[in-house]
């Protein structure tokens, strides 16, 4: 311990703080993801079914109708499947908070628990999309095959470093950085709101998870080129150098032509 | 040019004197008075603004340490991180090194180097002799050439001088073939497949589900080896599968979809933009250049925005195996308006 507190002066000292950091927080990430991860089993018991109906009929029955087929309010979820069911109720946007141009993620209102039992209750209406297979949402893929697929079916309203962007009358395609591989899996083949279905026969299972594989690695990097500032294109880097930049150079003219004291 | 350098606002007095006998002229103010900075007069202040730009040129210095810092001990591996330090050092350093020696210079020149105002006179106007000189070599130069009086010489030289560009036109000409009806036709035939775009594949019909967009090119298209993005460009197609119902299909393209199957052509008439933002809800496609807003129900109609004409449909069927096929090439040409379309 002496020895330790002695060298806190070395000249490397901060950058070895640094790398326990790093490190520390790398292997508590991984730690998280694996718990996310193991979560995904896809096995419904009738019980299951029958509590997810229960749930049903107290939180979305208002909109969605009675047995899920559906009111003016909301359309019927029979053979939506589970894995909408996942999405929706596990991003926060179902139960919607209030009516709108589209439904806005929010912190999720049913645990892990109860958004399986309410999956398994929708599944039982009608065949629709599973929940996922893990071995398509754990990681590994192809990257550089997946950012080809992105750039041809999904840049377009998500934008090419998956930062979103902005549809007709107040839709918008929302940013992709953080959200789970499951979720954006249950997504392409869920189709949920104005985005289109990419069922399995357009981007087979292999291919979605090259596509995650390319949206985690695009997470993982970051910006090759420093400051990305939101991705967003000609928008924010013009605002910026408009602001900035020629902020700069106004302020140095004022400089060059001002007299000395 | 008068040297003020003693500080004092000399040339008034001349001026002042000149203006006595015409009141009406203005009274030229002259320069205001010499105001000393204070590194002219406290020669601490002179050592600190000494120092101050000795710190700008250390500043360069170390930019320039910082740039070969980043090149030479930055080791590349298989992360973008190292590639973004390496980029961030070589830039900053950079921009040191020379604001350094920029900031640097111009402070010295500010705080520490003599600042005497100096005024440069006017250069005299040309006298009207010198003009009339000028006016007579033309004259000169016409009645000694003759061009007058002999208007064959004239003639011919006015010809031989129009005709001379002309062969400058047939050289441009032959910068490039002129685009003939490239633009009216595209790769789209009787019969030939819609594939996924990039891998090639064929689509079944039953692979088109409810909501689904797929992203179609021509097959045979990745065959190509010359003029594949130009032929891409004009051919790109988006296939959208919605009720059948919600179609509103106009005389004579009934039977242009495939049980509620459509396909449109990608490229925006507007500018050209790959319109491709489809919201299966509303069934509206966006242009996100300029926001142009297409409704798939009502055969891709402008809804909104600055286009000008709806989007080309591509008529399909199905051929004996099932595959989405297209029954002709687009009825119009794809893409923004050009001067031949008419």
């Amino acid at each position: 311990m002496k020895a330790l507190s002695q060298k806190r002066r070395h000249p490397l000292a901060a950058v070895a703080l640094l790398l326990l950091g790093l490190m520390l927080t790398g292997g508590l990430y991984a730690v998280v993801t694996t718990a996310n991860q193991a979560k995904a089993d896809t096995t419904y018991s009738a019980n299951d079914a029958q509590e997810g109906g229960k749930l049903f009929i107290a939180n979305c029955a208002t909109c969605h109708g009675m047995g899920a087929s559906g009111s003016p309010d909301g359309p019927s979820l029979v053979g939506v499947g589970a894995a909408a069911v996942d999405f929706q109720v596990g991003t926060g946007r179902m139960p919607m908070q209030l009516q709108g141009p589209q439904a806005q993620q929010k912190p999720r209102q049913f645990n892990d628990e109860q958004t399986h039992q309410l999956a398994a209750y929708v599944a039982s209406l009608g065949a629709g999309p599973a929940i996922p297979e893990a071995q398509y949402t754990e990681g590994g893929g192809n990257a550089a095959n997946g950012g080809v697929l992105f750039r041809v079916n999904c840049a377009m309203c998500h934008n090419a470093a998956a930062a979103g962007g902005a549809l007709t009358r107040g839709k918008f395609a929302p940013a992709l950085a953080g959200v789970s591989n499951q979720h954006i899996y249950e997504a392409m083949v869920t189709g949920p709101q104005n985005m289109p279905v990419f069922n399995d026969a357009n981007i087979t299972p292999n291919n979605k998870r090259d596509i995650i594989a390319f949206l985690d690695t695009i997470d993982a990097n970051g910006s090759p080129g420093g400051a990305a500032l939101g991705s967003l294109g000609p928008v924010s880097e013009g605002l910026f150098i408009w602001i900035a930049g020629l902020g700069v150079v106004i302020a140095f003219t004022v400089w060059l032509t001002s007299r000395t004291s | 040019m008068g040297d003020h350098s003693d500080g004092i606002p000399a040339g008034s007095d001349a001026v002042a004197k000149a203006g006595l006998n015409e009141v009406e002229k203005f009274q030229d103010p002259g320069l205001p008075p010499h105001r000393l900075r204070l590194a002219d007069t406290d020669p601490r202040a002179a050592k600190r603004a000494e120092r101050q730009v000795a710190i700008l040129f250390g500043v360069s210095v170390v930019g320039t340490l910082l740039f070969f810092f980043g090149y030479f001990f930055i080791r590349l591996d298989d992360t973008i991180a190292t590639l973004r330090l390496q980029n961030m050092l070589l830039g900053l350093g950079t921009a040191f090194a020379m604001l350094g020696i920029g900031t640097g210079i111009v402070h010295w020149a500010r705080a520490l180097m003599p600042d005497h105002e100096v005024s440069e006179e006017r250069h005299e106007l040309r006298s009207e002799a010198d003009r009339e000189a000028a006016v007579k070599i033309v004259d000169d130069i016409v009645e000694e050439t003759g061009i007058k009086r002999r208007p064959l010489i004239r003639n011919t030289l006015l010809g031989a001088v129009a005709l001379a560009p002309f062969p400058a036109i047939v050289m441009f000409r032959d910068l490039g073939p002129l685009p003939a009806n490239a633009l009216k036709h595209t790769m789209w035939d009787k019969g030939i497949r819609l594939v996924r775009d990039p891998t090639g594949t064929p689509i079944k019909a039953s692979d088109v589900t409810l909501g689904s967009a797929f992203h179609v090119i021509p097959d045979g298209l990745n065959d190509l080896h010359e003029g594949k993005l130009e032929e891409k460009a004009k051919a790109v197609v988006l296939l959208m599968r919605l009720d059948p119902s919600q179609l509103n299909p106009s005389k004579g393209r009934e039977d242009w979809s495939y049980n509620g199957i459509v396909a449109y052509s990608k490229i925006c008439t507007h500018v050209g933009c790959p319109v491709a933002l489809y919201e299966q809800q509303t069934h509206h496609l966006l242009c996100p250049c300029h926001q142009s807003t297409f409704d798939l129900t009502q055969e891709c109609k402008v809804i909104f925005g600055p286009a000008n004409r709806p989007l080309p449909q591509l008529p399909i069927s199905i051929d004996s195996e099932g595959y989405l096929v297209a029954q002709s090439d687009f009825h119009e040409p794809v893409g923004p308006s050009f001067w031949e379309r008419g």
